[in-house]
C-alpha cells in the first residue's frame, strides 16, 4: 500500500535533506525547531491492464457523447491530435501511453474503414517534435503508416492557411485554431496529465492554437489572477480557456477527450536513481553508496554529459486513469485521479520556502535549462504548486537550488537569447516586459521562420516563461538561488547565495530572524493543499 | 588353498580367443569376434526386446537445461550467434512495444522459411525470455544421430517434437517445461517453407497454449529466405524484418484449431504491416482482405512463384531495377 505524501518537522536527529540542484544533488541541514520538509506520496498503484482499460474508455465515455465506435464512418475527416513532447517530464519508458491509446483509437477507425485521418502533435508555440521524438510518442508503427504520406505532423500556429478563426468570447478573446482540426468531423485529443494544470479545454483551446487566441490569456494579468494556475476552478488561465472552449463547442466542433494520469514513479522502486524517490531516513547502504557513487560520477562529468545522462533517462510511469468522452466531464474525473496522487495536506504558511530544482521542465526536454527556465520552473511551477494559498508567505523568501548557468540551447530557444540579453538588462517587471517588448518578439519574422522551419520555440515563448512567474514575482519578497552562476542569477533581478546557510541568512533581512522554513521536497511531483 | 585359475569360455580361455580373434583383422575379426566381445545371438522362436531409443523424439534433453549449459548457451548467442546475425541477417525488430505487459513463460509462434530463422529470433527475442527458451525443433531433422541431438539441444536449447505423427510424450514434454516457466518458440508450419510461400500452421502450439494457459506472441520473420532458403547450402547475407505481435490469448470455447488459424492470421497482418504499414494493414486486417502467407492454392508452381513477386516488402521495392545510366 502506497503511503501518502506527509510533513515532517524537522529536528535534530533529521538527517539531510536532498535537494535536486540542476543535473547534480545537494544534501543540506534544515534548522530544527522551525523548518518542515513535504514530502510526496508513494507512487500509488498502476492500472493492471492498461490496454483494457483504454478499450473500456473508449466504449463508455462521460457526458454526453457517444462510444468512440459509434462516432467513426467511413469518409469521414478524423483528427488526432496528441499532447508534445512538454509531457510527461521526464520523458516515460515505450510503450509511451500515446501510443496507446492512438492505437486503439486507429484500430477503431481502420474497422470503421476511415481513410481520412491526421496526426497532429498540439504544441502550440513550442518546439517542433523531432521525428525520434514523434517515434516515441507514438511508436515506430504510427509513425511509419503517416509520416511518409505527410499525415502525421506538428501543428503551425504561424501557417494563415492552415489556421481557421472560430469566434470571439463575451470577453472578446479570440478563437483560432488549427484548421484541418476544426473542419474535422471528429477531434481526438490524447492528453497526458503530469500535473492538474494540463488537460480540459487547454488541450484544444491552447495546444492547437495560434498567437492570435493564446496571447488572451497568457499574459500578466491572467497569471496574477490565476492562484494557482494548478488549480483548475482558481485559475483565470483556465476560465479563458473554458470560454474559449465553449467557443468551439457552439462552433459546432466536435472533439472526443481522451485524458490520463500516471503516478509518481518518475525514477523507479530500483536502479541508480531509485535512491531520489526515497526519504532520506529510509537509505539502506546501498542507496547511499549509490547516491556517493553518482554524486561523484557527475562531479567529474562535463556539463553536457551530465544533461545527456540525463535527458535519456526514460521514467516507468504508471498509468492510474483514463477517461474519455465530453471534455469538461471527462476534466474532472481527471483532476480528482491526479489530486489522489500529488494532493499533500499542509497546514499554514512559512516564510522561507526552499526548493531544489531538477534537471528538467516542459521547454528543455532534450535541450538546455538556461536561466530563464529556472525561473519558470521555481516561480512558475513549483510555487504554483499548491490548492488554497501558497506555501509562502505574501511578503515571504523563496530560496531555490539550481546551478543556474548562462547557457542557453542556440536551436531550441533563439529568442530566450535575446530576451535575457536584451530585456531583462532592460527591466524584469512583467507588465513593463509585456508592455514594451512583447509584440516585437512575437512578429519578428525571424523568430517565426525558425519556429516553422527549425526546432525552435516561438520568439514570444520567453515572455510567456516571464509571465508565468508573474504571480510569485508579485508575491515574494525576495529570491535567492543558491549555488547559481551570479551574474545569471542577478540578470534575473534574483540574489545568489554560495550555500543554504548564506541563503537563510540573507532570507533574515526580508522576514526577520528565526523564519519558519518549508522545503518543497519535489520531484516526485507534490502538490500542497494549504489551508 | 587350489591354485586360481581361468575359467573356460567354451573350453577355451579368454586368451586363446583373443589371439584367435587377432589371427584375423579388421572389422572382419570383430564381426567374429566371439561373445562376450560381440552382443550375443538371440534365440530362434524368442522375440527380443526393443532397444530403448535414445535419438528421435526420446531424446532426453534435461541436461542441456542445467545451469552449465545455460551458460555455455548464453556465451555461444551472444558472442557468436548475435554478432554473426549482425553481419548475415541486419535484422530490424519491430513491434518490440508489445510485449511490455507480459510476464511469464509464452509461447513464441513464427512463419519459418530458414535455419536463419533459430538463430536470429535466438538474438532477437528479449529478456526475460530470452534466455529461458527452449526451441521446438523436429524430432527426426534434428535429434536423427547421436552427434546432432546433443548438438541442438546444447547450442540452441532445441527438445525434440515428433512432427511426423502423434506423440503425446513431446506434447508432455513441452507442457511440463511451460509450466516450469520456461518460453517455448515454435514454427507452427512444422518445416521450412518449401517455395518461398508460407503453409498452414499446425495447431501444436496453439494447443500447448490452451493446455497451459499461457499467451501466444505472434512472429513474422521476413528476409530469412533469401539468406539461406531451403536447399540452400550456403548462406547470402541480406537484410531482415522480425516483427512481433501483441500476446493473443485463447477465448472462451476456441478450440486449438480455430486458435491455430487465428495465430496464422495474426501473423499474416505483420506481414502485411512489414510489406506497407500499420494503419493499412489494420483496414485490411478490419475487412478481412489481408494477403494470405500460403499463396494462392490449386494452381500452377510457377503461378505461385511468379505472385510471390507481389509480396516482396516496401523496402526491397524501392531497390532500383535497372542500371542507372
Amino acid at each position: 500500500m502506497p503511503r501518502p505524501g506527509f510533513v515532517l518537522d524537522v529536528d535534530k536527529s533529521t538527517p539531510p535533506i536532498l535537494f535536486h540542484h540542476g543535473e547534480q544533488f545537494r544534501l543540506e541541514r534544515l534548522p530544527a525547531g522551525r523548518s518542515r520538509v513535504i514530502y510526496p506520496a508513494e507512487p500509488i498503484e498502476a492500472l493492471e491492464d492498461p490496454e483494457a482499460a483504454i478499450r473500456h474508455a473508449l466504449f463508455n465515455p462521460m457526458g454526453d457523447s457517444k462510444p468512440l465506435p459509434d462516432l467513426l464512418t467511413p469518409g469521414m475527416k478524423l483528427t488526432i491530435a496528441f499532447d508534445d513532447v512538454s509531457l510527461p517530464l521526464p520523458q516515460m519508458r515505450a510503450p509511451d501511453i500515446r501510443q496507446r491509446i492512438i492505437e486503439q483509437v486507429l484500430d477503431l477507425a481502420a474497422a470503421a474503414g476511415v481513410d481520412d485521418v491526421h496526426l497532429i502533435a498540439a504544441l502550440a508555440l513550442h518546439r517542433r517534435m523531432t521525428e525520434t521524438e514523434l517515434r516515441h510518442a507514438l511508436g515506430d508503427r504510427i509513425y511509419d503508416a503517416f509520416a511518409p504520406h505527410g499525415t502525421l505532423y506538428n501543428h503551425d500556429a504561424e501557417d494563415p492557411d492552415n489556421l481557421l478563426f472560430v469566434g470571439e468570447t463575451k470577453h472578446g478573446e479570440e478563437v483560432e485554431i488549427n484548421k484541418r482540426a476544426a473542419e474535422s468531423d471528429l477531434i481526438v485529443y490524447v492528453n497526458l496529465n503530469i500535473v492538474a494544470m494540463d488537460g480540459g479545454w487547454k488541450s484544444t483551446a491552447t495546444g492547437l492554437s495560434s498567437y492570435r487566441a493564446i496571447r488572451h490569456h497568457h499574459n500578466v494579468k491572467t497569471m496574477e489572477q490565476s492562484k494557482s494556475f494548478m488549480d483548475r476552478h482558481s485559475s483565470e488561465l483556465h476560465h479563458s480557456n473554458w470560454r474559449q472552449g465553449k467557443v468551439l463547442r457552439d462552433a459546432g466542433i466536435k472533439i472526443f477527450q481522451i485524458e490520463t494520469t500516471i503516478n509518481n514513479n518518475t525514477f523507479g522502486t530500483d536502479g541508480p536513481l531509485s535512491v531520489l524517490q526515497k526519504r532520506e531516513w529510509e537509505w539502506s547502504a546501498k542507496d547511499r553508496i549509490t547516491f556517493l557513487g553518482m554524486q561523484k560520477g557527475l562531479d567529474v562529468m562535463s556539463a553536457k554529459q551530465r544533461r545527456s545522462a540525463f535527458h535519456s533517462w526514460r521514467a516507468p510511469y504508471g498509468l492510474t486513469s483514463v477517461q474519455a468522452g465530453e471534455v469538461e466531464a471527462v476534466h474532472e474525473v481527471t483532476l480528482k485521479h491526479c489530486f489522489d496522487q500529488h494532493l499533500v495536506p499542509v497546514e499554514g504558511q512559512t516564510d522561507v520556502l526552499t526548493m531544489g530544482l531538477p534537471f528538467i521542465c516542459p521547454y528543455n526536454v532534450n535541450s538546455v535549462m538556461n536561466p530563464i527556465l529556472v525561473m519558470c520552473l521555481g516561480l512558475g511551477y513549483f510555487f504554483n504548486l499548491y490548492r488554497g494559498k501558497p506555501l509562502v508567505r505574501e511578503g515571504g523568501v523563496l530560496i531555490m537550488s539550481h546551478p543556474t548557468p548562462w547557457d542557453f540551447h542556440p536551436v531550441h530557444h533563439p529568442s530566450y537569447i535575446d530576451f535575457f540579453e536584451q530585456v531583462l538588462a532592460d527591466t524584469t517587471d512583467p507588465v513593463e516586459i509585456e508592455q514594451r517588448y512583447e509584440k516585437q518578439f512575437a512578429e519578428d519574422e525571424w523568430y517565426r521562420h525558425l519556429y516553422r522551419t527549425s526546432y525552435a520555440y516561438h520568439g514570444v515563448h520567453p515572455f510567456y516563461m516571464w509571465y508565468w512567474g508573474a504571480h510569485a514575482l508579485k508575491h515574494l519578497g525576495r529570491v535567492i538561488i543558491v549555488g547559481g552562476d551570479p551574474k545569471s542569477v542577478r540578470r534575473l533581478g534574483f540574489v545568489p547565495a554560495s550555500t543554504l546557510q548564506d541563503a537563510l541568512e540573507m532570507a533574515t533581512d526580508v522576514v526577520g530572524p528565526q523564519p519558519t522554513i518549508t522545503h518543497l521536497h519535489n520531484p516526485p511531483i507534490l502538490m500542497a493543499d494549504v489551508s | 588353498m587350489s591354485k586360481r585359475t581361468r575359467l573356460p569360455v567354451n573350453g577355451r580361455s579368454l586368451g586363446e580367443l583373443a589371439m584367435r580373434a587377432a589371427r584375423t583383422s579388421g572389422s572382419a575379426a570383430w564381426r567374429n569376434a566371439p561373445f562376450p566381445l560381440r552382443a550375443p545371438t538371440v534365440p530362434n522362436g524368442v522375440t527380443p526386446l526393443r532397444p530403448k531409443a535414445k535419438l528421435g523424439a526420446d531424446y532426453d534433453t534435461e541436461w542441456a537445461r542445467s545451469y552449465p549449459a545455460r551458460l555455455a548457451r548464453v556465451l555461444m548467442v551472444e558472442g557468436l550467434v548475435r554478432p554473426a546475425m549482425d553481419i548475415l541477417a541486419a535484422p530490424k525488430v519491430d513491434g518490440l512495444d508489445r510485449l511490455h505487459d507480459l510476464d511469464g513463460a509464452v509461447i513464441f509462434a513464427a512463419n519459418h522459411h530458414s535455419h536463419v530463422d533459430t538463430p536470429l529470433l535466438l538474438a532477437t527475442i528479449p529478456e526475460p525470455w530470452q534466455h529461458h527458451l527452449a526451441i521446438a525443433a523436429g524430432a527426426d531433422y534434428f535429434f536423427g544421430n547421436r552427434l546432432t541431438a546433443p548438438l541442438s539441444a546444447l547450442a540452441i536449447g532445441a527438445i525434440p517434437i515428433e512432427r511426423n505423427k502423434v506423440n503425446r510424450k513431446s506434447a508432455d514434454d513441452a507442457a511440463a517445461l511451460l509450466d516450469e516457466g520456461w518460453s517455448l518458440l515454435i514454427f507452427p508450419e512444422g518445416g521450412r517453407s518449401p517455395d518461398g510461400w508460407g503453409q498452414t500452421f499446425r495447431p501444436g502450439a496453439a494447443y500447448l497454449a490452451l493446455r497451459c494457459g499461457v499467451p501466444v506472441v505472434p512472429i513474422h520473420l521476413e528476409g530469412t529466405g533469401d539468406i539461406l532458403r531451403k536447399g540452400r547450402t550456403f548462406p547470402k547475407p541480406g537484410r531482415t524484418t522480425i516483427t512481433f505481435g501483441a500476446p493473443l490469448r485463447p477465448t472462451d470455447g476456441e478450440d486449438s484449431r480455430s486458435f491455430a488459424t487465428r495465430i496464422q492470421a495474426t501473423v499474416e497482418q505483420l506481414a502485411d504491416e512489414t510489406t506497407t504499414d500499420w494503419y493499412s494493414a489494420r483496414k485490411r486486417a478490419h475487412a478481412g482482405v489481408t494477403p494470405s502467407l500460403v499463396g494462392p492454392e490449386a494452381v500452377g508452381a510457377w503461378r505461385r512463384t511468379w505472385q510471390l513477386g507481389a509480396n516482396t516488402p516496401k523496402r526491397a521495392r524501392q531497390q532500383r531495377s535497372w542500371p542507372k545510366l
